[in-house]
């Protein structure tokens, strides 16, 4: 009825929280989050998210980053101020390229990996003195918590949850700016 | 436990039938004298165009002053343009230069694939015993195939071995450094020949050989008994013996890359050769590992080994690929910088006259298993594996082509029946004693006490 209603269910280890996560799923209920203190492998596939795209991102990063230092080294270095550097004076970009091949290499992976850092930031709707979402300390330390939707049973969840090894289970109610 | 099929057998045999044939040509058809040398290249118009194009390339880089200690005799490539221009007056030297050339090529050829078949053994040894002294959880499943490839290891490295003696008997002219004659009149190789001398040559080939059959012999039979065992004493012998091995392997493996492939061309050298020769032999013998894998498993064998198997195989494909072009470009960046004219002239050759190989065998080493490897899902496909993985092998192949033929034929090289021939026959060999050697014990080590986490083993 009341879809804000959810429930919390703390684990204290991984093993258990991965088996828990693959039963509650069998069972038909959803679970809208998983709070875990650190990356837990084969949770995500547990949980049936769908696959990230962010390496296909960081391909298309590492193009562009290997574009721009190709256009960038043409310009610095042969088109606005050829500089006689051991000898090799070409005025041509292809037979100084061995030269630029480190930069190549290293524009490739600073915009690989910075404009994925900030591609996650965006899609995780993350940025500087946002409030912590997080609804227990204890899932920064060395806890684990589960949050299910409530759909009028909460009896069957309950003792679900109990037999999977939960060590604590709370009713919630969701605030509406929590969204 | 596998069973060697008589088609398999018949396959291989072929092969080596063929490939013995190729090389007989090769052989056959080499020049007895200058005439005939003379009268092979002015037919192919190759040798004419090349040696022109060379000539300029190379007048001002090369003055007279080279003349003094480098020879122009048997050395091929870069002092050729010394040659060139004294052939007013020396027109023998020159016809005796090409003789050379030509007569190495079937020797050249039959010491490229001799050469490489051995690598991709000796680098599935490495891996192997890296495997061992790492004590790894995921590769036991993996083990009776790599211990079946390290099997051609000894026959292999004995066929390098006796093409080292034959030509220390000069019944070719491979390594210079070997003819008296020409360190009489090298001022380089003179200073060398403390190290570069035919008995410590092939005194420390005897060396690395029988550490690394010995290494090998011993591993495979605790491994064996390993099945046996209640306890893991042999599994901790192997572990011990790897460790040991991986220390004598390493500087073995770069003496040897000095003595067996740079000492071609003796007047040149690169500190990070033997490391360069490495990257090449590991990720061959990581491929040969994957492609037979896959083969043992698309005929119903090696039950314990799934996909994570074959990802994580082919993740060290990607990964030692990238590595090999990592040192391969350090090497060529520092040299084609410095521009010193007794370093680059290993490069200019290699461009000017090798050119299609040279470069084609970075698309082959790199570009292409980059980006078909890239994507971890196809990595668990074996058709892209076994495509990445021929094309690697064959890139590798090109690789030694490229260090060994153009200081042992210059610009007289060609892809043709001799070169096809030795890869075939020593294809044919390989598959041969290695599917042998696979099929003398189970295929699955079931005493290794890791080989519960190799079973389960999923990424």
């Amino acid at each position: 009825m009341n879809s804000n209603q959810v429930i919390h269910a703390l684990y204290d280890d991984d093993d258990v929280l991965l088996s828990a996560v693959k039963l509650i799923r069998e069972k038909k209920h959803h679970i809208e989050e998983v709070y875990t203190p650190f990356p837990i492998h084969g949770l995500d596939k547990a949980l049936g998210l769908d696959e990230t795209r962010i390496s296909i991102m960081a391909f298309i990063y590492g193009c562009i980053g290997f574009l721009v230092s190709i256009l960038m080294m043409n310009y610095i270095m042969i088109e606005d101020w050829p500089q006689n550097i051991g000898g090799k004076p070409s005025f041509s970009y292809l037979e100084n390229m061995p030269a630029f091949v480190p930069i190549m290499f290293e524009m490739t992976v600073f915009f690989a990996a910075h404009l994925m850092v900030i591609t996650f930031y965006l899609r995780s709707k993350l940025w500087p003195f946002k409030q912590a979402e997080n609804p227990n300390p204890l899932t920064t330390d060395d806890k684990f918590l589960v949050e299910i939707e409530l759909h009028n049973d909460e009896k069957e969840l309950k003792s679900l949850l109990k037999k999977t090894g939960a060590i604590d289970i709370k009713n919630v109610e969701k605030k509406e700016d929590d969204e | 436990m596998y069973y060697f099929t008589n088609k398999l057998k018949t396959f291989s045999i072929s092969l080596m039938v063929v490939g013995f044939l190729g090389l007989t040509y090769g052989f056959l058809t080499a020049p007895d004298n200058v005439e005939e040398a003379a009268m092979m290249t002015a037919d192919a118009h190759h040798g004419e165009s090349h040696g022109e194009g060379q000539g300029e390339g190379h007048g001002d880089t090369h003055t007279d002053h080279d003349k003094e200690y480098i020879s122009d005799f048997h050395e091929a490539g870069h002092n050729e343009s010394a040659s060139a221009q004294g052939a007013e007056h020396g027109g023998d030297h020159q016809g005796e230069h090409l003789l050379h050339q030509l007569q190495n090529k079937p020797w050249a050829a039959l010491y490229v694939a001799a050469f490489f078949f051995m690598m991709i053994a000796l680098g599935t040894l490495a891996f192997y015993a890296i495997n061992r002294a790492a004590q790894a959880g995921w590769s036991p499943a993996l083990y009776r195939v790599m211990e079946g490839i390290t099997g051609y290891l000894l026959p292999g490295a004995l066929i390098v071995f006796v093409i080292l003696v034959l030509s220390g008997m000069h019944l070719n002219h491979l390594f210079i450094w070997m003819d008296p004659e020409v360190v009489a009149h090298d001022k380089l190789i003179r200073g060398k020949v403390g190290f570069l001398n035919v008995p410590g040559f092939l005194f420390r080939a005897l060396i690395y050989i029988g550490g690394w059959a010995t290494y090998r012999y011993f591993s495979r039979k605790f491994s064996l008994a390993q099945d046996q065992a209640n306890d893991i004493s042999n599994h901790k012998k192997n572990f011990r013996i790897s460790a040991g091995f991986l220390v004598f392997f390493i500087v073995t493996e770069s003496m040897m890359s000095w003595d067996w492939v740079m000492s071609i061309d003796p007047h040149w050298f690169s500190t990070l050769f033997g490391w360069y020769v490495f990257a090449s032999m590991f990720v061959s013998g990581v491929t040969a590992i994957a492609l037979i894998t896959i083969y043992l498993k698309s005929k119903g064998y090696l039950e314990k080994v799934n996909d994570s198997h074959i990802h994580d195989l082919g993740k060290f494909m990607f990964g030692i690929s990238v590595f090999w072009t990592y040192l391969w470009f350090s090497q060529f960046m520092l040299i084609w910088y410095s521009n010193i004219p007794e370093e680059v002239t290993y490069f200019i050759t290699r461009i000017e006259d090798y050119n299609l190989p040279f470069f084609g065998m970075l698309v082959m080493n790199f570009i292409f298993p980059l980006l078909i490897l890239m994507n971890s899902d196809y990595k668990r496909i074996n058709y892209f594996i076994v495509m990445a993985g021929i094309v690697i092998l064959l890139g590798h192949y090109i690789d030694v082509f490229n260090m060994i033929m153009p200081s042992a034929v210059g610009d007289q090289w060609f892809i043709g029946l001799a070169e096809i021939g030795g890869f075939l026959f020593f294809l044919g060999l390989f598959i041969f004693i290695v599917f042998k050697e696979i099929s003398k014990a189970p295929l699955h080590a079931a005493g290794d006490p890791f080989m519960g986490e190799s079973e389960r083993f999923h990424y």
